[in-house]
């Protein structure tokens, strides 16, 4: 009995490490820079994908191509954020306006990411073994590679909340959260630090892609199914904060674990209901304002 | 006098619509092809989605992602009711299904926010399906349905009569009061309400009257593919598609969204057997191009070169 709650409950951290990178990232995109960044988890897909080039053709280090994915997503969203949204942002009426077609711009964004990646790499399911030895944690079994995800989810979530807690940009970046045209009008240069957001989030989905590819399988339309989860987590913790985000992500792992110990078919059912009341019953979040 | 003049006249408008609907009435009777059947169905059932979807999200700005789920329990009833009851009936009854899914729906969420709304609705396509899945698979021990075959022309016939009678639906709530209200709770919402209009009552009633329609498409359409699962029912691209036909043919004007719906379908139709992956492509980049540079859509270019040659007829007089 001990065994078995200890192996939902150390799952369902090692599930929630992920949900909270990818949150985080989306925290950014959406509580700061407004953009309910639907293709999200495209950038994911991306940084699973080239993992999985990068370590079966060239055989680099999946630990290692976090290093390169996580910048290159970073590029490529910083470029969308200032040719797309940033001329989106300005030619909106009101942030509600700015939100819709942002929204549906990412739609846009979404359709084209995807079926360049479908062109590119095909639409079948990929996977590779790395790190899948077992390790036993408390008497319960885990692959390696989940326990090395979640530790760099652990480390990359706390260095980011350090990054925006402590530093000069980080607190241009808060500032950009509360009330963009004040942050603007003390100086921060906030087309610069809106883009900057959006691209972190980018860089937060890119490593999460790489971390997903060491555990599980990773094909072209992968992406769709994380972004509702980002979204569901977001929403959970509360717009805008980060570290909502964070806890957010392992309460959502935690669920999904438990909803999959009892009944293996309704944990992403389990997600909609639990976010579904939560938007009725408190939609700004538990540590939302 | 210019051709501006001429077609901007009310009664050359209606009868060129009258004239439409008449051939495409009769066109069955000239031993039309199969394959152009299809196709006009394929092309009705999106105006079908795309106008519904315009009717409640159109002129208040709620963007609403659940034609899928709508949709879905039409296909739905016509896989459970269909062996049973006679088509129109089950026909009916899919679209009260939707009627009254929406009803509740808009009742419990219509008080969020915009952005939420969406996300919401989006929520509920996929919450259906995966609560379906579990069900045909744990409790019925089937994956799919299969539905009862009904031929090519009935299946066209009615869906131009749901197609006709959505087009009125969408013309007269646009001329009338509730347009208006709809309209003023799109441009601020505080302000209808203090103007006396019930705004979560008008709004949660269109946009179950939007779903209605869709129920109705989806309960027709099922007997079209024969065999559904949820996957193929609750499929969220047609919760996208109508949003999309709706922006890239526009809504500021009432035929926009209906030839933004045709170019698609028609688009879908030549593109998707040969090159999936470039259709969806292309979809997405005319997405993102008509949001940067073409708010209006469609309509609004039309609109623009229509009010230009208005201008010009008015200074040669």
């Amino acid at each position: 009995m001990i065994e078995t709650i200890l192996d939902v409950v150390i799952g369902g951290l090692l599930l929630g490490g992920i949900y909270a990178l990818i949150a985080m990232g989306l925290s950014l995109q959406y509580g700061v820079a407004r953009v309910l960044n639907i293709a999200h988890g495209e950038f994911l897909m991306l940084g699973a994908l080239a993992t999985w080039s990068l370590y079966t053709v060239f055989g680099v280090n999946p630990l290692v191509s976090l290093a390169i994915c996580g910048p290159i997503t970073f590029i490529i969203g910083f470029i969308l954020y200032r040719t797309v949204f940033t001329r989106l942002r300005i030619s909106s009426g009101s942030i509600g306006a700015y939100e819709g077609s942002s929204m549906l711009a990412s739609f846009g964004l979404l359709f084209i990411i995807q079926n360049i990646a479908l062109l590119a790499w095909r639409s079948d399911i990929k996977g590779y073994t790395y790190l899948a030895f077992p390790v036993d944690v408390g008497g319960a079994l885990f692959a390696a590679n989940r326990l090395v995800t979640l530790a760099f989810a652990v480390a990359i979530g706390l260095a980011f909340y350090l990054f925006l807690a402590r530093t000069r940009l980080g607190k241009a970046i808060r500032a950009a959260a509360q009330d963009p045209g004040t942050a603007g009008l003390v100086g921060v240069n906030i087309n610069q630090v809106l883009a900057l957001c959006f691209a972190l989030g980018a860089l937060l989905a890119g490593i999460a892609g790489a971390l997903i590819s060491m555990c599980y399988p990773v094909h072209g339309t992968m992406g769709l199914e994380y972004t509702i989860i980002a979204i569901i987590v977001v929403v959970l913790g509360g717009l805008g904060s980060i570290p909502g985000s964070f806890f957010g992500g392992f309460i959502l792992g935690l669920i999904g674990s438990i909803v999959t110990s009892i009944e293996p078919g309704l944990s992403l059912a389990a997600y909609y209901v639990l976010f579904m009341v939560l938007l009725i019953v408190r939609p700004t979040g538990i540590l939302g304002r | 006098m210019n051709i501006v003049s001429v077609i901007s006249h009310r009664s050359f408008l209606l009868g060129l619509l009258g004239l439409i609907l008449v051939l495409l009435a009769t066109l069955p009777l000239f031993r039309a092809s199969t394959y152009t059947l299809l196709l006009l169905t394929a092309i009705f059932m999106y105006i079908v989605l795309t106008v519904s979807w315009v009717i409640f999200s159109g002129p208040t700005g709620y963007i609403s992602l659940a034609p899928a789920a709508f949709f879905g329990v039409g296909i739905y009833t016509a896989a459970v009711l269909g062996k049973v009851l006679p088509l129109p009936v089950v026909i009916g009854i899919g679209a009260l299904a939707s009627f009254c899914l929406a009803l509740l729906v808009g009742a419990l969420t219509l008080r969020l926010r915009g952005i939420y709304f969406a996300i919401f609705t989006f929520g509920l396509v996929v919450l259906i399906q995966q609560v379906l899945l579990w069900w045909e698979i744990v409790k019925t021990h089937t994956r799919g349905r299969f539905v009862i075959v009904v031929d090519n022309t009935t299946i066209y016939y009615v869906m131009l009569v749901i197609l006709v009678l959505l087009l009125l639906t969408a013309y007269s709530i646009r001329r009338s009061k509730y347009g208006l209200a709809l309209q003023s709770i799109g441009e601020d919402e505080e302000a209808a309400a203090h103007t006396g209009i019930n705004v979560t009552a008008l709004k949660t009633i269109t946009f179950a009257m939007s779903a209605f329609f869709v129920g109705a498409a989806g309960a027709i359409m099922a007997t079209k593919w024969t065999y559904i699962d949820p996957y193929i029912a609750f499929n969220p691209l047609f919760s996208f598609m109508p949003v999309l036909m709706a922006i890239f043919g526009g809504m500021g004007q009432f035929f926009g969204p209906v030839l933004g719906a045709v170019i698609f379908a028609y688009l879908e139709e030549v593109l998707i057997t040969k090159f999936p992956y470039y259709y969806m492509l292309i979809f997405g980049l005319i997405l993102v191009i008509v949001m940067l540079y073409l708010p209006g859509g469609l309509a609004g270019l039309v609109q623009k070169w229509w009010k230009g040659g208005l201008e010009r007829r008015n200074a040669n007089t």
